[in-house]
């Protein structure tokens, strides 16, 4: 368990003020200028060592995102924050925008100078409006303080930092259909290649990163990045705030240690299952995206992106969601088949297409209103969007679908034949 | 999402434009972007332009807005209806949506749905005929671990079950909202009690401090 | 130049070229929906994908660039599997509705499903219907075929440079139109039916006519404007049925304006079918014998000079030739084809010509448009500038007054004087054009059909000397023409001599009686309400104003009902085909003018179009048909004078009445209806 010593966000839960002064007390801001100073390489390097992966999702190495960034260029630089946070069971950065939000407007400013970005926008969800209005605040204070703007924090770097409300789009939590929405379109992910360290906002050199994986960078580069790195286990490494939501006694955030033990996580923390571990059906790992996993893999399993890659789910946003037994599995994922349909946007044939037929099918199979070999062409129809779409989105839509059919194909067969069942014995009564 | 359909009242007025105080958010707005980059200005010009008409979207408030930002009219139109926080037809004073997401559906968003729904005798996506509420389904809100969720208007309302849903509604129709958040007591995120360890000790500057 | 394997082949590509390219460059076709080589690429159909050694997905090859070292495979299991997949896709919510779609037969989705489709469905959920938009008096819309590749979304934006078209709402419910219902403002429009894949988009007026295969199919070149469109016609019976556009890079790539398409059905209404004589009010249907033989009486009673001949704007140039073989032969030399009378100079060839040419405006940096409207004028050079607009480093003033445009224009001024300032170097634009590195000037009729049209001629030409518009590499000094035959007509002398008469002195003379006998042939923009007492023969094949006060008529034929030669404002020959025959008694123009002068007595010296062609050729050697542009000699033309501080008209209101055919078309007349004005509204939309 982590010890409170490596904690990095300490006022998760907003037990203390949010403002600037409160944040300097918890050692927000300090040492930003020299740090700034220690230069492009020094944080780009460090960043690198401390094995940081990104938090939103995909779990992309950050140092390396970073040093994509070019040296030189005629063009101006942006950081892009990605506050789009809208996976299913993920409400981790909500926390750090209302509770903590000088840790990721210090991460700006230092992510910038890492990359040479003149100027940041933070995209936050619009449904966020509270959120908003308490991040928009904190950055008032940190441009009032000289923490922002011309020679941020008297470092002779200049960096503005801007914040930039959705209106209600999942896709824009796609980083090119975020940046697509930033420039007042609809938000229609991008081809790629060209990459957003290429071509991104506005035709510039952008990189877009989560909300927690640039709020934890001011804390790595302090304690340095052989801290982060000892916490975890190599390839995963560091803290990570989890979700715990569902059917637990406890839903909560909590900040961990990467490859904490599933099981441990959710006893110590939500405190346990509903009714019991026993009465554990299935748990979401990382977010709707990812595929289910059954009781079994959940006695054992690590809870880091290499952990969960190994049983074919994936840690995703770390977001959690427990289901005990009493959980309509097929009705669950359905459900999720339903969010995906509603947020595909339309652009590319599988996912626009696809994502309603798996809906459509999934709606039956809740009901058991379907043959059995609607099952398998069910699967295909998931591996025909998987891997051929503009975006992941079609790959999210796919995994909830292959993971209920590789772990709960029985359920669904028992559905079908029981509804063939009482159709039979409602024929025989009339 | 579906779209609220149109109740009786206030139907695409003639014209639009923003109040004096609107118009300088406006132009706080457009001042974030690069010069020539004012259509990235599009969503928070429409937000504020929703806000100013009552909720919903008119047909002049948007080429308003097209006009103001040097867009294509249809340019605005597609973002109109892309996000769906974006109302093109009048809604209730209070809109009541709920989050029946998994994680939310998983913690009882039936029950909470239900709740609206006997309460003000609508119907999802339906207005009530006072034009107080609209109840409208919406997709997760990201607040799964005070699951489940209903936002009024800005605001969430975490942690309900139906008899909190029927108690929050009863205030909003009386005019006395509650304090957005958890109507179970807690605080934010926390478990309910604090399990040693994971609750940070509060004002230990030294715990974590980097 | 980057090196790659395609399915085991090692192919050696240019830089900056697709992987799709690259695929055609060996000439494997890779199936495709959304990618169209002239718009901007999309990647949505994901039609297009292709294995790509290492990448653990298939890769959409439209948008991906070849680069060295890529293995690629098209045909193999993955890539099979992933274009079956979105085949499958685009099916399970298209109707299927094959033999009552217009596309049928011509269909992208109808071919590619032969090779990528599944013999059965495995949807059995409801299929998905979507309204239909209404998009004017011009184009079809059955959006529930719709596969949302959003061609026509970016052809009408980029290309057309209208923003009225997009695609609202998201995922399955995400729906192409204008949102809020107007007819598309476009003089381009009808090209979204081509670049539909599908048959979502169709032709209005052509709805349930034809199936594709039941059509013969003729090459030709339109003529209801200037540019030379190059078309195809399509006919069956004795009907064309429809036009659609011809790949030609250097004119009109692939498209053509809505006139160009739609005003073809103005073919098969008011055609003049049998030979007509006058006596008193009314005209009486005689037969070609006889009506030859009571003109050819007539023209010889009179002398030479006191005949004249105005030839019209969609005639070809055999006939104007024969014409003025005919009128020479009765000492008739009072000949003109400037109908609107613009002090075209004939004398010099470079300066009745656009001579940057179309495609040149590619490498232009700078225009400058004196009282031409190229959106209405010639939509089709209009796309050119516009395309040269998206590219960058272009800039582009007016003179005249302000009209609706598809680029940003630079008001210089309203008349006479702005050109004078400039023609001085005294303007601010001045500078502008002298540090531009390739300008071009561009004339519109409008600037020269003044009393000072020859001085303003003179003064743009002035100007594109002074401002080294004219050099060994480049000739920025361009007339934008309107009108099909006239520099054929140029090119063939058709004016009249030194002192001679021209169009308004022509019709001077008949209304005081110079002249006795007017031969009009296809002219029809001319005013003929008062011509005194003179003897009007009109040849052509539209009963319109020509027609209305003619005494003889000679029922001809149609630019597709004849073989002709035309050439184009940049001077380019080309050659337009028969596609049916005339109607009635209605005959070949050079045919009724070799059979007048065999009634005359003095036959001209051919017998068939060929030997025509050839003694045309002869006098007139550039009107050989060729492949290439040749640069015009630059010389003396124009006539130096006092410019008038009159504003300069814009041209734009008759895009869709210009010619005997528009008018006489039903669809032209209800874009006159719908569009008002006669041309296709200003872009509002906001306030309207």
């Amino acid at each position: 368990m982590l010890a409170d010593r490596d904690r990095i966000f300490t006022n998760l839960y907003g037990g203390e003020d949010w403002s600037l002064a409160a944040a300097r007390r918890r050692g927000d801001w300090e040492g930003t200028r020299e740090l700034i100073l220690k230069g492009r390489d020094f944080i780009v390097g460090a960043i690198k060592d401390s094995g940081l992966r990104g938090r939103g999702g995909a779990g992309f190495p950050t140092g390396l995102k970073w040093s994509f960034m070019p040296k030189e260029s005629d063009k101006p630089s942006y950081l892009v924050v990605n506050a789009d946070e809208s996976e299913p069971g993920t409400c981790k950065d909500r926390d750090i925008l209302r509770n903590d939000p000088h840790k990721l407007i210090e991460g700006c400013l230092l992510a910038a100078a890492g990359m040479g970005a003149g100027s940041g926008y933070i995209y936050i969800r619009g449904e966020f409006y509270n959120e908003a209005r308490r991040l928009e605040a904190a950055i008032e204070e940190a441009y009032a303080a000289g923490l922002l703007g011309q020679n941020a924090c008297g470092s002779g770097f200049d960096f503005s930092l801007y914040l930039h409300r959705g209106a209600g789009a999942y896709i824009c939590g796609e980083e090119t259909g975020l940046l697509e929405s930033l420039e007042g379109k609809k938000g229609m992910p991008r081809l790629k290649p060209p990459f957003p360290a290429a071509v991104g906002l506005y035709g510039c050199p952008t990189t877009v990163n989560n909300v927690e994986t640039i709020a934890v960078v001011p804390t790595i580069l302090r304690r340095g990045a052989s801290w982060f790195a000892a916490l975890g286990r190599p390839r995963n490494t560091g803290t990570k705030i989890f979700c715990l939501s569902g059917h637990v006694n406890e839903p909560c955030n909590v900040e961990e240690e990467m490859g904490i033990p599933l099981r441990e996580l959710i006893e110590k923390h939500a405190g346990g299952v509903r009714g019991g571990w026993d009465n554990l059906l299935a748990v979401i790992p990382g977010g709707s995206s990812v595929p289910v996993l059954p009781k079994s893999i959940c006695e054992e399993v690590l809870m880091d992106f290499d952990s969960l890659a190994a049983v074919k789910s994936g840690l995703g946003t770390a977001a959690v969601i427990v289901m005990d037994k009493s959980t309509d599995i097929v009705k669950a994922i359905a459900r999720l088949s339903k969010f995906y349909k509603h947020e595909s946007c339309g652009q590319c044939t599988p996912c626009r297409e696809g994502t309603g037929w798996l809906w459509r099918v999934m709606e039956r199979m809740v009901k058991g209103e379907a043959e059995e070999e609607e099952i398998d062409a069910l699967l295909a129809v998931s591996y025909e969007i998987e891997g051929h779409t503009i975006c992941a989105l079609g790959d999210a839509a796919a995994w909830p679908v292959q993971g209920l059919i590789r772990h709960f194909r029985p359920e669904m067969e028992r559905r079908i034949k029981e509804r063939r069942g009482s159709a039979a014995g409602a024929r025989r009564a009339a | 999402m579906s779209e609220p359909a149109p109740p009786a009242f206030s139907l695409e007025p003639e014209s639009f434009a923003f109040t004096p105080e609107n118009l300088e958010r406006a132009k706080a707005h457009i001042g974030k972007y690069p010069e020539g980059r004012q259509a990235s200005a599009v969503l928070p010009l429409l937000d504020l332009a929703q806000r100013q008409n009552g909720g919903w979207l008119s047909r002049s408030a948007m080429d308003y807005v097209a006009l103001m930002l040097g867009m294509a009219p249809i340019r605005v139109y597609e973002a109109a209806t892309f996000y769906t926080m974006f109302h093109l037809r009048p809604v209730g004073r209070h809109l009541l949506q709920a989050c029946t997401t998994t994680p939310c559906w998983l913690r009882g968003s039936d029950q909470v749905v239900s709740a609206c729904k006997k309460k003000l005798g609508i119907g999802l996506g339906e207005t009530t005929p006072d034009g107080l509420f609209t109840l409208v389904e919406v997709e997760c809100l990201g607040a799964c671990v005070n699951a489940p969720v209903l936002q009024v208007n800005d605001d969430y309302y975490e942690d309900l079950d139906a008899k909190r849903t029927e108690a929050l509604i009863d205030a909003l129709k009386e005019g006395r909202p509650p304090s957005a958040g958890s109507l179970a007591g807690r605080r934010g995120s926390e478990p309910k009690r604090a399990v040693e360890g994971a609750a940070p000790a509060a004002g230990d500057g030294a715990a974590g401090k980097g | 130049m980057p090196k790659l394997s395609i399915d085991g082949r090692e192919v050696e590509v240019p830089a900056g070229v697709t992987v799709m390219q690259a695929c055609q460059s060996i000439g494997i076709e890779i199936p495709h929906f959304c990618f169209h080589e002239r718009l901007a690429i999309a990647g949505n159909c994901r039609m297009c994908l292709v294995e790509m050694q290492k990448s653990p997905k298939p890769i959409a090859s439209c948008a991906m660039p070849a680069a060295d070292g890529m293995v690629i495979f098209t045909d193999s299991p993955k890539a099979k599997a992933a274009r079956h997949g979105v085949m499958e896709f685009l099916l399970i919510n298209h109707p299927l509705d094959c033999p009552i779609c217009d596309q049928g037969g011509e269909c992208d989705l109808q071919d590619e499903a032969m090779a990528y489709g599944f013999d059965r469905g495995r949807y059995v959920d409801a299929k998905r219907a979507v309204s239909d938009k209404e998009f004017g008096p011009l184009i079809a819309t059955h959006m529930t075929r719709c596969i949302h590749c959003t061609r026509c979304i970016r052809f009408l934006t980029d290309v057309a440079g209208v923003e009225e078209l997009g695609a609202t709402g998201r995922g399955e419910e995400m729906e192409i139109g204008t949102f809020v219902e107007r007819a598309l403002g476009s003089e381009l429009s009808g090209n979204i039916i081509d670049l539909c894949p599908v048959g979502a988009l169709t032709s209005k007026p052509y709805a349930f006519l034809a199936r594709s295969w039941e059509l013969g199919k003729t090459e030709s070149i339109d003529v209801l404007d200037a540019v030379g469109s190059n078309i195809r016609l399509d006919a069956r019976g004795q009907r064309v049925m429809r036009v659609l556009p011809r790949l030609n890079e250097e004119v009109n790539e692939e498209w053509i304006s809505d006139k160009t398409r739609f005003a073809v059905d103005g073919l098969s209404r008011g055609r003049l079918d049998r030979p007509y004589v006058r006596r008193g009010e009314r005209l009486y249907e005689v037969g070609w014998r006889d009506v030859l033989d009571l003109l050819a009486q007539r023209l010889k009673a009179v002398p030479g000079e006191r005949i004249a001949a105005i030839a019209g704007d969609l005639c070809d140039a055999e006939s104007i030739f024969a014409l003025k073989e005919l009128m020479k032969g009765l000492g008739a030399f009072d000949l003109d084809c400037r109908q609107d009378g613009a002090k075209l100079d004939a004398r010099q060839r470079a300066g009745y010509l656009f001579n940057t040419s179309i495609a040149g405006i590619d490498k232009a940096d700078l225009c400058l448009l004196i009282a031409a409207n190229p959106r209405f004028e010639a939509p089709i050079i209009n796309a050119r500038l516009r395309k040269r607009f998206l590219a960058g480093g272009f800039r582009v003033g007016a003179i005249g007054a302000a009209f609706e445009t598809t680029y940003p224009v630079e008001n210089l001024g309203a008349g006479g004087e702005a050109l004078a300032l400039l023609a001085a170097g005294e303007h601010a634009w001045a500078k502008a054009l002298r540090q531009a590195k390739n300008a071009m000037i561009v004339l519109g009729q409008r600037a020269l059909a003044r009393p000072d049209g020859a001085a303003v001629l003179a003064a743009a030409k002035r100007m594109a000397e002074d401002f080294a518009l004219v050099r060994e590499d480049w000739n920025g000094f361009n007339i934008l023409h309107k009108a099909a035959a006239r520099v054929g007509a140029l090119d063939l002398g058709f004016v009249p001599p030194e002192g001679g008469r021209d169009v308004a002195a022509i019709l001077e003379g008949c209304r005081r009686g110079a002249i006795e006998v007017l031969y009009l042939l296809g002219a029809d923009e001319i005013e003929t309400k008062d011509l005194g007492s003179a003897f009007v023969v009109y040849q052509g094949h539209h009963g319109d104003r020509g027609a209305e006060r003619a005494d003889v008529i000679l029922p001809g034929a149609a630019y597709t009902e004849k073989d002709g030669t035309y050439v184009n404002t940049e001077g380019r020959v080309q050659r337009a085909r028969r596609a049916v025959f005339p109607p009635g008694e209605a005959r070949e123009d050079w045919a009724i003018l070799r059979a007048l002068s065999a009634a005359l007595g003095a036959p001209l010296p051919f017998d068939t179009l060929s030997a025509l062609r050839a003694l045309m050729i002869e006098a007139h050697p550039r009107l050989e048909e060729s492949e290439c542009l040749e640069p015009a000699p630059w010389g003396a033309f124009g006539v130096e004078g006092a410019l008038s501080p009159d504003p300069f008209a814009i041209p734009t209101e008759d895009f869709y009445s210009s010619d005997p055919i528009s008018r006489a078309s039903p669809t032209m007349a209800e874009c006159r209806r719908v569009f008002g004005m006669g041309s296709p509204p200003a872009r509002t939309g906001t306030h309207g």
